[in-house]
């Protein structure tokens, strides 16, 4: 009996760890699965382990209408330094942690819900690595899984219409091709103007999990895109810098075409107001500029948004549906757009 | 299978410990990855270039494999060799994902000896890939040349030392052969035919182009510079000892593309470049004009932008043939001239928006009975009422010749 106490003893403590595992987090090779880095206290990646904080954004990047659970690991003892335009800059042995996933019907994505897959970039000591790890039909494992997959998805959109297709899961360097910057690899999501909402900086800054943060520093918030209190303009430009701007960014993947569309570009052409195509080659659909005031149906940017054709679709990666909500609201934005400047 | 091969790991330990060379790199061990051919060979490839060790040769069989998805590569130093342009074929007809069948991203990066066909995008893309080399390789899009194909061929761009030699590209919508955003370049010993445009250099600087063929393209070569671009400036491009032949193909480019307005029949055009030499290549039977010099003729808003060719020398190329059947602006323009063209068309632009007109310093050494056009247009947007046509040859003086390009990286086939 005594035996077996101490055994099961043992057993708690063996699955209550402090947290996750830094030696596994900073091994030169991915593990082959999630839970080796102990990131959850459940098989299923539902509770997070101590330190593994859940947190959102105030928009996310679209991915199929996949629903996403975001969650940052930073190690014991140490904190991320404030940024007021770039994200947050993490220390080495930080993990952001992300899953996706679906449910039969999306109007309601907790009943019946499952993941796909959990996508990890990993502060390593020389820099982040980006590893996919896709989920088994039992929900017990996720394997590591460098040149990603194609999954079949059937569910019902937010809108109420079927959607039937095929999830891509992006491979290991394509993971790294949206998140380029320079020659470094580094997180998109988590910058203040994307974070600071319903109190998480506060939460953040509790937990000694950012520093540098003081009231007397600008917190400049992106607007809800889909929320129609706010001014169309702002909500166009935060749609454009969490979907397109990790690559249309002086220092990303598309930076050759010219188009930049970070939230803090001013430059009319940059943004692509009456801006020429630069290597669009057929992705131009025939058509002359990036933006035609006034005119959604001419502007390229709506053209490639909402085609799914590989060559013409934009993102490039990453997505397999067009983004009915994301194309209306670019097509309003370029509609009331005033022509006075053509 | 991973065969190792240590070679230079005990040589340069020797060196390294005598003193003699400094920057000898730490890792000297040079792998070799050999796929074999059958099921999965897509992912299988794919898993090979992500866990690919630096250096690494990555040895592809004879076969035809499908893609469902693009390709990318990120590891320094990697060659991807096929087993001849003729035996292994990288089919990406069913292409569902990504903007184009391999794209590259790291340094000092061989692909050669393989063919890529049918990609939803472009073909090869090569980004901030310094020291890229692409050999004896073929890209292609099957069929009649089509809106419908990918834009770029052969892609590298942001890129410093690029190396295409005997390459072949047939059937992009845009440019088969396509240098942009780059510094020292060599395009030679390649073919690039019914494309768009067969090569163009764009936004570049110190680049030869040699040797090539260029034919039953829209346009043959052209040397452009745009705006509201990342690397402005273009110049110090030498073109040269090239076939530039029957480049009569339609030009099937979407519009939108600034390739869509080179009309139909141009053997070599240059746009708003700075420095650039066509010499000893033989043109012939380029329908609509065999060397246009032109200033980029959109509306743009772009402070640090020059629009205007300037410094530019033509000489000693052979001409026959070519000019007799305009197509494009190009007709609009020469039907005031009898509805043909002379071998060489400047459109006369030597200013625009608010800018003096200024000398652009155009030189043709070619002998009397080559013929010349100066449209006299004087500024852009085209107003067909300004056109003064002149024969008279400007008094340019020709700019010393840019000197060669030599790569470090450029060797002759080893084997």
């Amino acid at each position: 009996m005594r035996y077996l106490i101490l055994c099961a003893i043992f057993l708690l403590t063996a699955c209550n760890k402090s947290g996750p595992d830094m030696q596994v987090i900073l091994a030169d090779k991915p593990a082959p699965t999630l839970a080796d880095y102990g990131f959850f206290k459940d098989v299923s990646a539902n509770i997070p382990a101590k330190r593994v904080q859940a947190y959102d954004l105030v928009n996310p990047l679209f991915t199929d209408y996949a629903d996403k659970h975001r969650f940052v690991f930073i190690p014991q003892g140490k904190s991320a330094q404030y940024h007021a335009v770039d994200a947050l800059e993490f220390p080495v042995g930080t993990v952001l942690v992300k899953t996706f996933g679906y449910a039969p019907d999306m109007r309601t994505p907790m009943v019946d819900a499952y993941k796909v897959e959990t996508r990890l970039l990993i502060h390593k000591k020389d820099g982040w690595i980006a590893a996919p790890y896709v989920w088994n039909k039992e929900q017990t494992e996720a394997n590591y899984a460098p040149i990603g997959a194609r999954l079949q998805i059937q569910t019902i959109a937010p809108d109420g219409k079927n959607l039937d297709f095929t999830y891509g899961v992006p491979n290991a360097n394509q993971c790294k091709t949206c998140h380029q910057s320079g020659h470094d690899v580094l997180p998109i999501g988590p910058k203040v103007r994307n974070l600071n909402h319903n109190g998480q900086l506060d939460l953040w800054y509790e937990k000694g999990l950012i520093r540098g943060l003081s009231v007397d520093l600008p917190t400049t918030t992106v607007p809800p895109a889909q929320d129609i209190s706010f001014p169309l303009n702002a909500r166009a430009r935060a749609y454009l810098d969490i979907n397109c701007a990790h690559c249309h960014k002086p220092d990303g993947s598309a930076s050759n075409s010219g188009l930049m569309l970070e939230w803090g570009e001013t430059d009319r052409t940059r943004i692509g107001i009456n801006k020429h195509p630069t290597a669009a080659g057929r992705g131009s659909g025939g058509l002359l500029t990036v933006i035609t005031p006034g005119n959604p149906d001419t502007s390229i940017m709506v053209h490639r948004m909402q085609s799914v054709e590989p060559g013409i679709a934009m993102p490039e990666l990453g997505r397999t549906l067009a983004h009915k909500e994301g194309v209306a609201l670019i097509r309003e934005w370029i509609a009331e757009m005033p022509v006075k400047d053509n | 299978m991973m065969k190792r091969i240590l070679l230079a790991g005990a040589a340069s330990f020797l060196l390294a410990s005598c003193g003699w060379y400094d920057d000898i790199p730490q890792e000297t061990t040079v792998h070799t990855v050999e796929l074999a051919e059958g099921e999965g060979f897509a992912g299988r490839l794919q898993a090979a270039l992500i866990t690919a060790e630096p250096n690494t040769t990555i040895i592809m069989p004879e076969g035809t494999y499908m893609f469902s998805d693009g390709l990318s590569l990120d590891v320094q130093g990697v060659t991807l060799r096929g087993a001849g342009e003729d035996k292994t074929f990288l089919d990406f007809a069913g292409q569902q994902g990504a903007g184009e069948g391999l794209l590259v991203t790291s340094e000092g990066v061989t692909l050669r000896d393989f063919t890529i066909r049918d990609t939803a995008g472009d073909g090869i893309k090569s980004k901030g890939a310094d020291n890229i080399t692409y050999r004896d390789l073929t890209v292609e899009w099957s069929g009649e040349p089509s809106e419908d194909s990918g834009a770029y061929g052969v892609y590298p761009v942001e890129s410093s030392n690029v190396l295409v030699d005997g390459v072949t590209v047939r059937g992009a919508s845009d440019a088969g052969i396509y240098v942009g955003q780059s510094t020292q370049i060599i395009v030679r010993n390649s073919l690039a035919e019914y494309n768009v445009a067969g090569i163009e250099i764009e936004n570049s600087t110190y680049a030869d182009v040699y040797e090539n063929t260029a034919r039953h393209n829209a346009g043959g070569v052209l040397i452009f510079d745009l705006p509201n671009l990342p690397i402005m400036g273009g110049h110090s491009t030498r073109v040269f000892n090239n076939a530039i032949t029957n480049n009569n193909t339609r030009n099937f480019a979407p519009p939108g593309n600034i390739v869509a307005t080179v009309p139909s029949g141009t053997g070599v055009l240059i746009m708003a470049n700075e420095n650039v030499h066509v010499f000893g290549n033989s043109f012939a039977d380029n329908r609509t004009v065999q060397i246009a010099i032109s200033a980029y003729p959109e509306a743009f808003d772009d402070e640090s932008y020059n629009p205007l060719p300037r410094n530019i020398v033509v000489q000693g190329n052979a001409y026959s043939g070519g000019g007799d059947d305009p197509q494009g602006l190009l007709a609009v323009l020469a039907a005031g001239l009898g509805g043909q063209l002379p071998a060489l068309v400047w459109d006369g632009v030597t200013s625009w928006d608010g800018h003096d007109a200024t000398d652009i310093n155009l030189a043709i050494n070619e002998p009397e009975n080559v013929g010349f056009v100066s449209l006299g247009l004087g500024s852009y947007p085209l107003d067909p009422a300004k056109i003064h046509p002149s024969m008279e040859r400007p008094a340019g003086t020709a700019m010393a010749e840019p000197e060669p390009i030599v790569l470090a990286h450029d060797f002759k086939a080893e084997d």
